[in-house]
């Protein structure tokens, strides 16, 4: 038991060690990719550029940047960005981190509650108008490009319709911390909500009822309506209860994702300053600093929900569990 | 106990309408155990399911009459029926490997039966699970109560399959199959088991088969069933001792002979059974009967009441000589 | 749920007597089941008229629009209603700059959606982004199930060491979070270019999308090929060929590839869907396709600053990309229906 944790951390720690060996790699080692030419601007000297090199250690051996680098981020915690100097990464890193959770954390409850309201619903009335449309609304939602969704919803909240009593409640752009303003946190984050929940309902709902379905041609199911049981509880304890595993192995995935950063077409449509939007920021100024730190802090989180889902599944599963 | 008179199941399909069940009628009586006897596609599943109205296909037309207890069960609307499933009728399945569902315990799903039923605690159902499980012959039934089915052989699981089918003490068992997917010494338990049922807890039941080994260990009386209709009907002694049905020969000639000469070949029916879609006008068994003549092309009709009777119009002394005459034909395939 | 509950065994009995289609392979089976499926098959329709009127893209542009939609035409004037009229016209809103794009004047001859910042007619544009992005979709999708059945193929059927070297690999890529893979590297590439031994490839150039969307979802599909790969080496026919003492490569086309393919097959419009919706978002973010080049997401960004004053710049592109990748969608689900071997039994469907 010990062997396999220590085995399974292994694993982890090597994955996120070949991100960042990757990441490295891409920003500084890609022909073209220089981080020198970056910093110093188009129509540096030849001389800017030394010296930059210099200044930034830009001119070692790549082993020992990228050791640097990660000494700097991981043991020191000292990193600064290479684009705002003196800026400290890791606890930019940590500040903007809850503008992403209350974004991530709001869409799933939506999500997670109407999608399984919707793959429940659907699966009840299966062959029915109501289930046939439930599944085209979800494939619609998934059809959608997020950012276009936000930018849909910008267009309905904030312009003309700004002013109608049907929208005038939405402010501005931007977060408001939930320590200082609670209400203004809600009321920024609720169309965002919307937005990013919309994709993964529709998907949740069809991938529920799908499995909902299948399940309910297992022939424990036909042993339970012998029973005498009724359809509801049918339903909700026998077929949901085997189908949940699938959510929730989904779920622990996306969530793990979207805590990371995933969420990053989202902060940049609504102007929210997030894991997403500060990754997206230092990836389009080759802030490596600032880029290292948000893929470690990504990749971390997508890591952890890989092993935390393997977990769930062991005790969802009775089979797994005792086998 | 059971009446069943006149029931047609149907089903419309993209090809034609499909007759699984072609006016069948039969009768259960206290602490009877009736065999249905007959080979896949015959209608005996169906016909079993029509009974507890586990039929929800909206493409299924379903007639006739069921009075259980002097109750019409077709027809009757989803809530009563839930009352008389796993209450009054139970049913188990033929594959035990499948029919628990995987998440729960087995004293978990045979508690949920009872407190859907009767309004028990969950400690006392839980009590009574264990009862049930020592009653069906499961070692350690207190252990055996919170195991997952999973963890459970075959013949266990069709033994708790049955616990479960019986918590409620419903008067009628319906059995389809139970040892089909078992290997033969589990299957003699699970027979002796079903035969303690008739004896301890005064059950009828109904068993469905397709092996007449089965029959001869546990049933009273046989139905033999074919494309859909019932063609014999008659006590376990007469159908092994005077069968009446060509069908029936058949089936008793496949059966490898344990004494005498080791036969050249196995023996079958020629013939295929007929598609549901375009059953022959006349007998169904008709196009594979060796003893087919002129008045075969109407559908011969199965005597009423409940004495030996057989849809065929075979003659009596006809009938005697050909049953007495069957010899081994060679080759026959 | 009101499924019926009649014994499968019993049904699929009925189902087997019933008249024998006779010597029906698996895909002649798979091609009526889709064939049948009715909002498959107009998914499929709706998907190829959109192909086509893309296609058409130079011939709306040059004769029915008379417009060059890759020019600036900041001081052009077209016919509407009949009065020459500007394209960008004086205005106090919106940009703040004097002046605006004309919008949707809905004539088919003439800058049908109305103009963009650019002044360019934005209905042509739309078609020709339209080419690049079905052209990007597809080759990707393409170049993505070839690598990802190669590596899938040659990790589940030799196994060993090599499966262990491309397994660790796909673990890599699988946790690197895909929106990041693919920005960076295209935000690397989209400078440069990719100059490395024999392949080479111009920034400006679509390849550069197509190579780097090709590349990243290698391993969500790589992944359940191995997989299937390894099931199927375990199943009987392969036992029964090994023991046979057929040559490997022999079971690898004869009896593991056919069974991969229907995989590969069912990914096919799933994969497009994804990559369509892929490129838009790096185009949008102004890292995938370059300009001039347009495609869906390149306007949708074009359309932002106008958002407010003339949205159809960015609603047109956004709905011909929900439009397209919807019809995917469907037929991906027809198609996946049609080829799944545990379909459940016919005799419900009237």
């Amino acid at each position: 038991m010990l062997g396999a944790i220590i085995k399974r951390l292994g694993q982890m720690l090597f994955v996120m060690f070949g991100i960042s060996v990757l990441v490295f790699l891409i920003f500084f080692a890609t022909p073209g990719a220089d981080p020198a030419a970056r910093i110093a601007g188009r129509n540096a000297s030849p001389e800017t550029l030394a010296a930059v090199r210099k200044d930034f250690g830009f001119d070692r051996p790549l082993y020992i940047q990228y050791g640097r680098l990660m000494e700097r981020l991981f043991i020191t915690q000292d990193l600064t960005s290479f684009v705002n100097r003196g800026w400290k990464v890791v606890p930019a890193v940590f500040g903007v981190a809850p503008v992403t959770l209350s974004l991530v954390l709001g869409a799933a409850v939506l999500w997670v509650v109407g999608g399984v309201a919707i793959g429940l619903i659907a699966a009840a009335t299966r062959g029915s108008v109501l289930d046939r449309s439930l599944m085209v609304l979800g494939l619609i939602g998934v059809s959608m490009p997020v950012y276009w969704l936000g930018e849909v919803m910008n267009l309905i909240t904030q312009s003309r319709m700004h002013d109608s009593w049907l929208f005038a409640w939405v402010p501005q752009l931007g977060y408001k911390p939930l320590t200082s303003d609670p209400s203004g946190w809600f009321l920024t984050l609720v169309i965002p909500w919307v937005t990013l929940a919309t994709l993964y309902m529709g998907l949740y709902g069809r991938v529920l009822r799908a499995n909902l379905v299948e399940a309910g041609q297992e022939d424990y199911i036909r042993t339970a309506r012998a029973k005498g049981l009724s359809e509801t509880r049918i339903l909700v304890r026998h077929a949901l209860r085997t189908s949940l595993i699938t959510i929730v192995t989904l779920f622990g995935l996306d969530f793990g994702a979207l805590v990371g950063g995933a969420a990053l077409l989202t902060e940049v449509v609504f102007g929210l300053q997030g894991i997403g939007k500060l990754t997206y920021d230092s990836l389009r100024n080759f802030d490596l600093p600032v880029i290292m730190a948000t893929v470690m802090y990504a990749s971390f989180f997508v890591v952890i929900a890989n092993a935390a889902v393997d977990l769930l599944y062991v005790v969802l599963d009775p089979r797994i569990r005792t086998a | 106990m059971l009446q069943v008179r006149g029931l047609k199941v149907s089903f419309r399909t993209e090809h034609g309408i499909v007759r699984a069940v072609d006016d069948v009628s039969l009768d259960v009586g206290e602490r009877e155990i009736v065999g249905i006897v007959g080979e896949s596609g015959s209608g005996k599943t169906i016909s079993i399911l029509s009974i507890m109205g586990l039929i929800n296909d909206p493409n299924a037309v379903i007639e006739g009459s069921i009075i259980y207890k002097g109750r019409e069960l077709l027809g009757l609307p989803q809530r009563e029926l839930r009352h008389v499933r796993g209450e009054e009728i139970a049913m188990i399945f033929q594959d035990p490997m499948t029919a628990l569902t995987p998440v729960y315990t087995i004293g978990w799903q045979i508690g949920e039966q009872l407190q859907t039923h009767t309004d028990m605690s969950r400690r006392a159902a839980r009590q009574r699970a264990v009862e049930l499980l020592d009653a069906v012959g499961i070692p350690d039934p207190s252990i055996a109560v919170d195991r997952y089915p999973h963890q459970l052989s075959g013949g266990m699981r069709q033994r708790a399959v049955i616990a479960m089918a019986l918590s409620c003490n419903p008067s009628l068992l319906i059995a389809d199959e139970p040892t089909t997917a078992l290997d033969v010494t589990v299957q003699a338990q699970i027979l002796e088991l079903v035969q303690r049922l008739r004896r301890d807890f005064g059950s009828s039941i109904i068993l469905i088969t397709h092996n007449m080994g089965v029959v001869a260990e546990v049933a009273d009386r046989v139905m033999v069933m074919y494309a859909g209709r019932i063609v014999e009907r008659a006590t376990k002694r007469e159908i092994f001792t005077t069968p009446w049905h060509p069908y029936t020969w058949g089936l008793l000639d496949s059966i490898p002979p344990l004494d005498g000469p080791r036969p050249h070949r196995l023996r079958s029916i020629a013939g295929m059974p007929p598609s549901l879609l375009a059953l022959p006008k006349g007998c169904a068994f008709g196009p594979r009967c060796r003893y087919r003549f002129d008045k075969c092309g109407e559908r011969p009709p199965l005597a009423a009441g409940s004495g030996h009777a057989a849809a065929c119009f075979l003659a009596a002394e006809a009938r005697e000589s050909a049953w007495s005459g069957r010899k081994p034909v060679a080759g026959a395939a | 749920m009101t499924d019926q509950a009649a014994s499968p065994g019993d049904l699929a009995a009925a189902e087997q007597s019933l008249p024998l289609a006779a010597g029906r392979g698996p895909w002649v089976t798979a091609l009526r089941k889709i064939r049948s499926d009715k909002a498959a098959m107009a998914a499929l329709l709706l998907f190829v008229v959109i192909v086509g009127l893309c296609m058409l893209a130079p011939l709306y542009a040059t004769y029915v629009a008379k417009s060059d939609p890759f020019r600036s035409n900041l001081s052009g004037k077209i016919m509407v209603d009949g009065k020459r009229v500007p394209v960008m016209q004086t205005s106090t809103e919106g940009l703040g700059l004097g002046f605006t794009p004309i919008g949707p004047t809905w004539d088919i001859q003439a800058y049908f959606l109305g103009a963009d910042g650019q002044g360019r007619d934005v209905a042509a544009r739309l078609l020709y982004g339209g080419r690049n992005s079905l052209l990007i979709a597809g080759v990707s999708t393409a170049m993505c199930l070839v690598l990802a059945a190669i590596v899938g193929l040659v990790a589940g059927f030799f196994g060993g060491a090599v499966d262990w070297v491309l397994s660790r690999l796909l673990d890599v890529l699988w946790a690197f979070p895909v929106y990041l893979l693919a920005i960076s590297l295209s935000i690397v590439l989209i400078t440069h270019g990719i100059d490395i031994g024999p392949i080479s490839i111009n920034a400006d150039s679509l390849s550069l999308p197509i190579f780097i969307i090709g590349v990243i979802y290698v391993p969500y599909v790589a992944r359940p090929i191995r997989g299937q790969v390894l099931a199927l080496k375990e199943s009987e026919f392969v036992l029964a060929a090994i023991g046979l003492g057929v040559p490997s490569h022999r079971i690898l086309f004869r009896d593991i590839l056919p069974n991969v393919m229907t995989t590969l097959i069912v990914f096919v419009p799933l994969m497009m869907a994804i990559n369509m919706l892929t490129e838009s978002a790096l185009s949008f973010l102004s890292i995938g396709v370059q300009p001039p080049d347009a495609s869906w997401g390149t306007i949708i960004q074009d359309g932002q600053e106008l958002l407010y004053t003339r949205p159809m710049v960015a609603l047109a592109p956004g709905i011909a990309i929900v439009i397209t990748v919807l019809a995917l969608n469907i037929f991906g689900d027809g198609v996946r229906d049609a080829l799944d071997p545990r379909s459940k039994l016919r005799i419900r469907s009237t």
